[in-house]
């Protein structure tokens, strides 16, 4: 590997090792994120009532719809930490190129997400009535492509809206409408997985969801140095 | 150690920073309204102003943290614009704010940010850094519970690891006690003795008496005065708005 590569390489671990240690130390967001998913499926329960057809139906969207909204806590609150010891001009002003910021974020974000999801999506089979062992292999390629879609979309977003004052409003506005596709095909996999997949769709869904990862990881590594300009 | 000496000699060298017609607007304000200004090699130059006056704004169009609305900034010849990413490998910030982690040690604040500048690991060299600013005890202690002042010596720390051309100081004197003081001043010395200039907004000048050469005063976006502050002891007094 070229000189130049390598050093990008150990810039994006470096940002990756740096928001993961903060992390383990305070564990004041996974907490915060963790008890907050718990608290949606919870009450998406509720709100569906004791039947449990109509909860297995749901639960897929539930699912993906408690990630995306946790995954909002998280992507604010990586660039947070920047901010609040203006660490963020810190971080612009090292040589190199920026795009490594962005790449080390949706790695710690992509790690993050997923520990998240590896409890959330245990306790919603639990809640839900999910058969997610006979649904293995194929829901977990379902969650690892939902999840870095979101969290690059959702790294990139959380990057442009904290420049702005209102920034826990904004991601949301920014994210969700982007991510329709994306949470379309999640749910609809996750539901055809869960199913045993009778009509074989599950492999249609996944090329969609490789196809938007594909698309926005490149739209939004290209873009980054152009969203955190001043 | 850098050493931009031999530079510094050579005729026809390029300014550290040259400003021309500097202007930037946030909104319908302007912040500077027609900046020119000139930092040479081997030479500590204060900004003076009153709050609000466009010392920071400035500095951070320098550091290639703004971009300028209108006019040109080049550092060691470099335009901020163009060629941004050539200026961030010669210039070194210590801004307002510290820009430290919290939750990691002195340490491995200096650890990630060597690795962030592409450079090795070097323990020796951290512990060394952070031994000349006084913080050699507390290395492996969070930075959650330093003080401001010690959170500055950290950032002075950083900066004797990056060993930057230019200085970009930010109100450095703020928090630093006499001794924090002194270790800035010696720093900011070392680096211009080496031909490598600074550029020092403060309302503090007298902290910096000794060390900076020439002061420039800012007032509405438009620098208002120049003096000449190196040899003149009541220039200080003369030039703090």
């Amino acid at each position: 590997m070229s000189g130049p590569w390598r050093a990008e390489l150990g810039r994006v671990a470096a940002v990756a090792w740096k928001d993961l240690t903060a992390e383990r130390r305070t564990r004041a967001n996974a907490n915060a994120v963790l008890f907050f998913a718990v608290l949606v499926l919870v009450l998406f329960g509720f709100a569906f009532g004791p039947d449990a057809d109509a909860l297995r139906v749901a639960a897929p969207g539930v699912l993906w719809l408690t990630v995306l909204f946790s995954g909002v806590l998280a992507f604010n609150r990586s660039y947070q930490v920047e901010l609040e010891n203006g660490a963020f001009d810190v971080l612009l002003l090292y040589p190199g190129d920026r795009r490594a910021i962005f790449l080390g974020k949706v790695v710690a974000n992509l790690v993050f997400v997923l520990l998240i999801e590896a409890l959330v999506v245990p306790l919603a089979a639990l809640l839900y009535g999910l058969p997610l062992l006979a649904a293995l292999p194929g829901l977990a390629a379902v969650v690892l492509l939902a999840t870095l879609g979101l969290v690059t979309v959702g790294t990139f977003y959380g990057a442009m809206a904290s420049r702005v004052r209102a920034r826990e409003v904004l991601l949301p506005l920014l994210l969700f409408p982007i991510v329709i596709p994306l949470l379309v095909a999640a749910v609809e996999a996750t539901t055809a997985a869960l199913a045993g997949d009778p009509m074989g769709e599950v492999g249609a869904w996944i090329r969609l969801l490789i196809v938007f990862d594909v698309v926005f990881f490149i739209a939004c590594v290209l873009a980054f140095e152009h969203v955190i300009e001043e | 150690m850098a050493d931009w000496s031999r530079g510094a000699a050579t005729p026809g060298r390029p300014p550290a920073v040259e400003v021309e017609a500097l202007a930037r607007r946030f909104g319908r304000r302007w912040a500077l309204r027609g900046v020119d200004l000139r930092v040479e090699p081997g030479e500590a130059v204060a900004v003076l102003g009153r709050n609000g006056s466009g010392k920071t704004t400035l500095l951070r169009v320098v550091a290639t943290l703004l971009r300028p609305t209108r006019g040109r900034v080049r550092v060691a010849g470099r335009d901020v614009v163009r060629e941004a990413a050539a200026v961030r490998e010669r210039v070194g910030l210590m801004g307002h704010a510290p820009g430290v982690y919290d939750d990691l040690t002195a340490a491995e604040n200096l650890r990630f940010a060597l690795r962030m500048m592409g450079r090795a690991v070097d323990e020796q060299r951290i512990a060394a850094a952070l031994e000349a600013v006084g913080l050699g005890r507390e290395a492996d202690e969070r930075v959650r519970g330093f003080s401001a002042g010690m959170r500055r010596r950290l950032v002075l720390a950083r900066l004797r690891l990056q060993q930057p051309e230019i200085l970009l100081l930010d109100e450095p004197y703020a928090s630093f006690d006499a001794e924090g003081v002194e270790l800035l001043n010696a720093f900011v010395r070392e680096t211009v003795e080496r031909g490598g200039a600074a550029l020092v907004v403060t309302h503090d000048l007298a902290r910096g008496e000794g060390v900076l050469e020439r002061a420039f005063v800012l007032d509405g976006g438009r620098i208002v005065q120049e003096v000449q502050v190196t040899g003149r002891p009541g220039a200080v007094r003369e030039v703090v708005p």
